[in-house]
């Protein structure tokens, strides 16, 4: 237990499990690294234990941001490119589904051109502001490529900047969607 | 992501990840993470199933009360399928039939890659009049500078 953990509210353990025979994409990679002769990919390795902020008021009045690394673009926008691509794109929190479109090197597309929400669960979203489960949305999405291999670029550039946006819209949480 | 996850939290700012692949989360140690043991590309639910993307959304923010621990992830038990015969061929491109080892990986081009020529044509009409709307370039470190449009 470290000091950020103690200073939260008791309550019962939490419900984590450990998953039945998920697929270990680590070992894949290095499998297909090794097959093709290349060097090992170089996961991020965090060790220590991530700062943790806790959720300062009820779900219900809770304003909520959307960030997405599954390639996602609006129409109109410049798609993203293959190599090494850390740039980003501010999508609407009303954008219809229809204008979504998605691009990525190292993912089955299939069915998140088929429907976005797979990867991309901003309607998803948008009917549980209706229902008046989460209070609101900010009023952008951010989008961007996973398989970004700088560290440095994500860590440096594209992270602050991210973050800088959803404090500027306000948001009380994040949702994060990788691929 | 898990880097973004880690700079939302340092400010102050609580997130939740979804994840379909367990033991990169766990390397990546973000601070709330829910796993969905579907194939890469439906981290938010199956296709065309608003019923289920829903109840995984739910799940996801329900992580903000139940998990307690920075790093913990919660396992959702929704299946992608009865069998897991899919887990077989997951990041395993068939061998050539040459017996050279596979490679299913797409080239790294440097334009951008469309989903459509629609699209294309719709972003370059936009480009022609000096503006990408939402699009954001980055420079190599944006900490502490601007990021300029087209930059």
């Amino acid at each position: 237990m470290n000091a950020q953990c103690d200073s939260l509210p008791d309550g019962p353990p939490s419900p984590a499990a450990e998953p039945n025979n998920p697929v270990d994409y680590i070992a894949r990679t290095r499998e297909q690294y090794d097959r093709l002769g290349y060097p090992p990919y170089r996961w991020v390795r965090n060790e220590d234990p991530p700062p943790f902020a806790p959720l300062a008021k009820p779900l219900g009045e809770a304003k909520v941001g959307l960030v997405a690394s599954g390639g996602i673009y609006r129409s109109g926008q410049v798609a993203f490119h293959y190599r090494d691509d850390f740039s980003f794109r501010e999508v609407p929190a009303d954008t219809p589904v229809s204008e979504l479109r998605a691009t990525h090197f190292a993912y089955d597309l299939t069915d998140a051109r088929r429907d976005p929400n797979a990867v991309f669960p901003l309607e998803t979203l948008r009917n549980l502001v209706d229902e008046g489960r989460i209070g609101g949305l900010g009023a952008w999405a951010y989008t961007f490529m996973g398989g970004i291999y700088s560290v440095r670029k994500v860590r440096d550039a594209l992270a602050p900047a991210i973050a800088d946006r959803l404090q500027r819209d306000e948001v009380d949480l994040a949702i994060l969607v990788p691929v | 992501m898990g880097l973004i996850a880690r700079e939302l939290e340092s400010r102050g700012l609580p997130t939740v990840c979804l994840s379909s692949a367990y033991s990169i989360t766990k390397s990546v140690n973000p601070p709330r993470a829910i796993y969905l043991d579907f194939p890469l590309g439906r981290t938010a639910g199956k296709p065309n199933d608003p019923a289920l993307q829903r109840q995984i959304m739910i799940e996801a923010l329900d992580a903000f009360a139940t998990l307690r621990q920075p790093g913990e992830i919660i396992t959702l038990t929704h299946r992608w399928s009865d069998d897991d015969g899919w887990k077989d061929h997951a990041m395993r491109p068939k061998p050539r039939s040459d017996g050279r080892a596979g490679d299913d990986r797409v080239e790294r081009f440097d334009r951008p890659q469309y989903q459509s020529e629609a699209d294309r044509a719709a972003a370059e009409a936009n480009l022609a009049a000096g503006e990408c709307p939402g699009c954001v370039f980055l420079a190599e470190s944006a900490r502490n500078a601007a990021s300029s449009p087209l930059a």
